[in-house]
């Protein structure tokens, strides 16, 4: 058992539920008790969903618990299948059913021999994987069936498009500005003259997956959702992918050098060269590269940044905070546990400590301890940022409603670039505001002296120290604070006056 | 009398594939009631994920209410349930040191038989924490009953009425709970002293059962002080340790429809006498309400009826917009037979009711004076539906056409696409709508999408999803 008041990512339903409401035409009958359909709520408030999210629940009841599904689970699917017809019914396992171990293959055996629908089993266990696991798993699963089914029926169709074509893998429902990005990514694909095949799943339907292997290439763009089916992609039908995401300039121009390369792998005789765009694009169509070299940047150089979210998006942004802006990560972290290998060697040489965990209020002691200019992360250390007066961009998920933006905002691409800098100045400038405010006396009124999570302090300030404390400037109180506290616990003062104040700056200073 | 209703009142039951929320949400509300508790709810990650998306930023202030989440070795038992549960509740009583834990059983301790009531009394020896088991799953209950399982099980814990007190003692005790509630609806204090000496002796004690914020319990107090009527306790009290005694003597009243567990355990189990009566919801519920409780009592009422007149009044402007537009309960939170019934009495038309479950003793009343109102406002009966077929209630709502839809977040944004006005339910449930002074706090979260839309009615985008394959909407 775990004491557990939030979690980044949500359980293994919830992966499968995106990936299978993503696709047009699929329905998803979920094995659960009366309460789990939370997640109709979240796509219809989050997304601003204008249909009906095709997710119903076969309810586990009492009555389920005392004699088993029986026909239950078969009838629902049937049901569905004559209400909606739609292509593939997805039978989604929850916490609830791994315990009952009902044998739910049997079920969808049965259902498919009486449905017009296709019907599967989602594989995947609650308590073996999270919500980014099981969509990975889904997904490759969906199209896995959809090939397979293609070749025993004979009609897949393995010869590759005219023009050079390529799939984008991984878009989907509740994703962190996915829509955004997907546009960015097509127009980026088109720009090189290379046609989008199909994009999954988002918005494709199930009967369009037997063609699948007619691109030249699959584009993954994000580590967690997609890698898994690019990789039985190209197992079984010899088709290279590629997985740099391309967020920011660097990564972007590597990204398209690697399309590059596979383009010309098969087309011999008339090679491509992508440099002349990269070269355009980084230094008059995205504002990045030229903001970098721009005063306001120069500024940032030497900041103190703390990075946190999914492995693909911290490791883009850690990566872009060091190399293109000069700003120091102090520490970057993932939630991403099951991929820490990858996060760390796509991190090393970029910041000066790792944190690799799930437990939110580790993630909280951390920043407290650095006190960074800035954080990117995600919604939880925006409100841990709130806490300590430090501004932070969102960067990943777990996101709230306002990282659903009706504008375009992709984070992906040239454009995401401008996006990506737009962000990272404006926290910083905030904090720069803030500073301004204090040094000229703003409205600052509040008593707070303590801004680190916890309170385990055993010394006492005076009300003149306290007075003088206030007076510091917010952005370097809590350093101030924290290195007198250190000077008077050194020299076993418990009492802390504005003498040991200066004493202890003098200390410092000498 | 259920003969009578069932004559005129149709009741279905569907399939019960609706969407509601998970019955655990009640700690949401029910920690920030009782001040000095903690929450552990024994559950998985789907419980932890719900909870922390339905409450929203609730999760940031630093909640009295966390996960025990159960991992694989818990599952298989190859934990020890009880070391786990001690080990957990231990931090929490070294961290927050509340003054009650209570346990939030799932649908998982439910499967894999985790004895929770078991184990508690031990734990608690051990702690010398109290520690309370309420079983609030997705197996067998919807959203409100959750907190219908949490009071069921605290009543348990309320001190026994002590019968060899004199009468004066317990005049004294309730003045004493009187002055407490005077002060926070901010009346004289003298004033009450003297009134409470006067009014305080007639009656026997009464318990009120509910969990409301404390202004609204304050208010509903004080409407029946206006009746010479001593509010004795309620349950539950702001903090643990202050929960009202019990006994055969007492009197209880529900302020809330989804209450008959607790209502059951109050008769069969601690023996006190249950006032059947509509619940305060509206002015005419309010109204029904005070009259049975002083009609229990023997107390002649007094400027009830003006009283209720003039909330109507005051609610005018309101009651124009609403006149004559019809109603759809899609049915979640048992709130609705109240709701429906004071929105006929505002003059909508109300096609459907649909309600999780629905006790028919419990609703005795409610659903009697739903009769009458429907009879005196010359408005036909709405079915209600129990257990209801979420999907089955779209073809229906297709077919109807409402003027608003009382419906969940899942279908409201979908419901809205397609030119149908939709309020949604779970605000019922967190907004103040008991008592006199509240009844315009319930037209103001109905009228809402009608103002709301009433501006946007004329720019001619009211459909806004692309053509649907099956049935055309309009």
């Amino acid at each position: 058992m775990k004491l557990a008041y939030w979690m980044y990512a949500g359980p293994a339903h919830i992966g499968t539920l995106r990936v299978a409401s993503s696709f047009k035409n699929v329905h998803a009958i979920m094995h659960a008790p009366l309460g789990d359909d939370y997640f109709n709520v979240m796509r219809s408030m989050l997304e601003r969903e204008r249909d009906f999210t095709p997710v119903t629940a076969s309810i586990v009841d009492r009555h389920v618990l005392a004699r088993g599904s029986q026909e239950k689970v078969v009838d629902n699917i049937n049901r569905k299948d004559k209400e909606e017809r739609p292509d593939l019914i997805v039978l989604t396992p929850t916490c609830t059913s791994s315990i009952l171990q009902e044998d739910l293959q049997n079920f969808v055996d049965r259902a498919s021999t009486t449905s017009n629908s296709d019907v599967i089993l989602a594989d995947v266990n609650h308590y073996r994987v999270n919500e980014l696991q099981a969509a990975d798993r889904t997904l490759e699963q969906v199209v896995r069936y959809y090939l397979e089914k293609a070749r025993r029926q004979g009609t897949l169709d393995q010869s590759l498009t005219k023009e050079p074509s390529a799939n984008i893998i991984g878009i989907f429902t509740l994703g962190f500005h996915n829509q955004h990005d997907c546009r960015e990514l097509k127009r980026l694909l088109q720009d090189l003259n290379i046609k989008v095949n199909k994009v999954i799943p988002e918005g494709g339907s199930v009967k369009d997956l037997q063609s699948l292997p007619k691109a030249w290439f699959n584009l993954v763009p994000y580590r967690e959702i997609g890698l898994m089916t690019a990789i039985y992609l190209e197992k079984n039908f010899g088709m290279p992918y590629v997985s740099i995401t391309p967020m920011g300039i660097v990564d972007t121009a590597e990204c398209i050098r690697q399309i590059q390369k596979h383009v010309n792998n098969l087309i011999p005789n008339k090679k491509v060269d992508y440099e002349p765009y990269i070269d355009q694009q980084t230094r008059f169509v995205s504002q990045a590269a030229w903001f970098s070299r721009s005063i306001d940047c120069q500024n940032l150089t030497g900041k103190k940044a703390v990075v946190f979210g999914d492995a693909t998006h911290a490791a883009s942004i850690t990566r872009i905070l060091a190399r293109e802006m000069g700003i120091r990560v102090s520490c970057t972290g993932t939630y991403c546990k099951h991929d820490t290998e990858w996060f760390k060697e796509q991190v090393q040489g970029f910041c000066d400590e790792i944190l690799i965990t799930d437990d939110h209020t580790e993630v909280g002691d951390m920043i407290a301890r650095i006190e960074p200019s800035a954080i990117f992360g995600t919604q939880m250390e925006r409100h841990i940022g709130k806490r300590l007066d430090i501004p932070c961009g969102v960067i990943s998920s777990p996101v709230h409603i306002q990282n659903f933006p009706l504008g375009y905002r992709p984070f992906l691409g040239y454009e995401g670039t401008n996006q990506i800098a737009d962000l990272i100045y404006n926290s910083f400038t905030l904090g720069m505001e803030d500073h301004l405010l204090e040094i000229f006396g703003g409205h600052d009124t509040k008593e707070v002296i303590t801004k680190s999570l916890s309170t385990d302090t055993d010394l006492t300030w005076n009300y003149e120290s306290q007075l003088e404390l206030n007076k510091i400037p917010g952005f370097v109180r809590g350093k101030i604070k924290r290195n007198t506290e250190k000077f008077a616990r050194q020299n076993n003062i418990t009492t802390i006056t504005v003498e040991i104040m200066y004493a202890a700056k003098e200390a410092l200073s000498a | 009398m259920s003969n009578k209703i069932s004559e005129t009142l149709t009741f279905e039951c569907e399939t019960g594939n609706y969407h509601t929320f998970c019955p655990i949400s009640c700690v949401a509300w029910l920690y920030q009631k009782i001040e000095d508790s903690f929450f552990l709810v024994v559950g998985t990650k789907t419980c932890g994920y719900f909870l922390q998306n339905a409450l929203g930023v609730m999760i940031f202030a630093e909640p009295r209410y966390a996960m025990a989440e159960l991992e694989e070795g818990d599952i298989s038992a190859q934990l020890n349930d009880y070391k786990e549960l001690k080990r957990l509740c231990l931090q929490i009583k070294k961290d927050r040191n509340p003054s009650v834990i209570i346990w939030i059983g799932t649908c998982t301790t439910e499967i894999i038989k985790m004895d929770l009531e078991g184990m508690a009394p031990k734990l608690e020896n051990e702690l010398g924490i109290p520690i309370v088991v309420a079983r609030a799953n997705g197996l067998d209950y919807a959203f409100t009953q959750g907190e219908d399982t949490v009071l069921a099980a605290m009543a348990h814990r309320c001190p026994e009425q002590n019968t060899l007190l004199d009468n004066k003692k317990v005049i004294q005790q309730d003045s004493t709970i009187q002055d407490f509630f005077s002060f926070l609806s901010l009346e004289k204090k003298e004033e009450t002293r003297n009134n409470s000496s006067i009014k305080s002796k007639k009656h026997p004690p009464l318990v009120l059962f509910g969990s409301l914020p404390s202004t609204v319990a304050s208010q509903l107090s004080s409407e029946l002080k206006r009746q010479s009527v001593q509010v004795s306790g309620w349950l539950p009290a702001q903090r643990y340790t202050d929960l009202p005694s019990l006994g055969d003597q007492v009197y209880v009243c529900g302020v809330n429809p989804f209450l008959s567990r607790t209502a059951t355990t109050l008769m069969r189990r601690r023996k006190c006498k249950l006032i059947g009566a509509p619940f305060p919801i509206g002015p005419d519920g309010t109204r029904a309400w005070i009259e049975k409780i002083c009609s229990v009592f023997n107390i002649k009422t007094k400027d009830l009826e003006q009283r209720e007149q003039q909330i109507w009044e005051n609610l005018k402007d309101y009651l124009d917009l609403v006149r004559g537009k019809s109603v759809f309960f899609m049915g979640d939170n048992l709130l609705e037979i109240s709701l429906a019934r004071f929105l006929i009495r505002c003059g909508m038309i109300v096609y459907e009711i649909g309600i999780p479950y629905l006790d028919k003793r419990y609703q005795a009343a409610e659903l009697l004076f739903l009769q009458n109102t429907c009879k005196s406002m010359g408005i036909p009966m709405p079915r209600i539906v129990e257990k209801p077929d979420n999907y089955n209630q779209i073809q229906r709502m297709r077919e109807l056409q409402p003027d608003l839809a009382i419906t969940g977040m899942a279908h409201a944004n979908p419901l809205e696409a397609r030119g149908i006005n939709t309020k949604w339910s779970v605000e019922f449930t967190f907004a103040q709508i008991h008592g006199f002074t509240n009844a315009r706090d319930v037209l103001e979260l109905v009228t809402r999408p009608l103002r709301r839309n009433n501006n946007l009615e004329n720019l001619g985008w009211n459909d806004l999803t692309k053509k649907e394959k099956q049935i055309k909407f309009n």
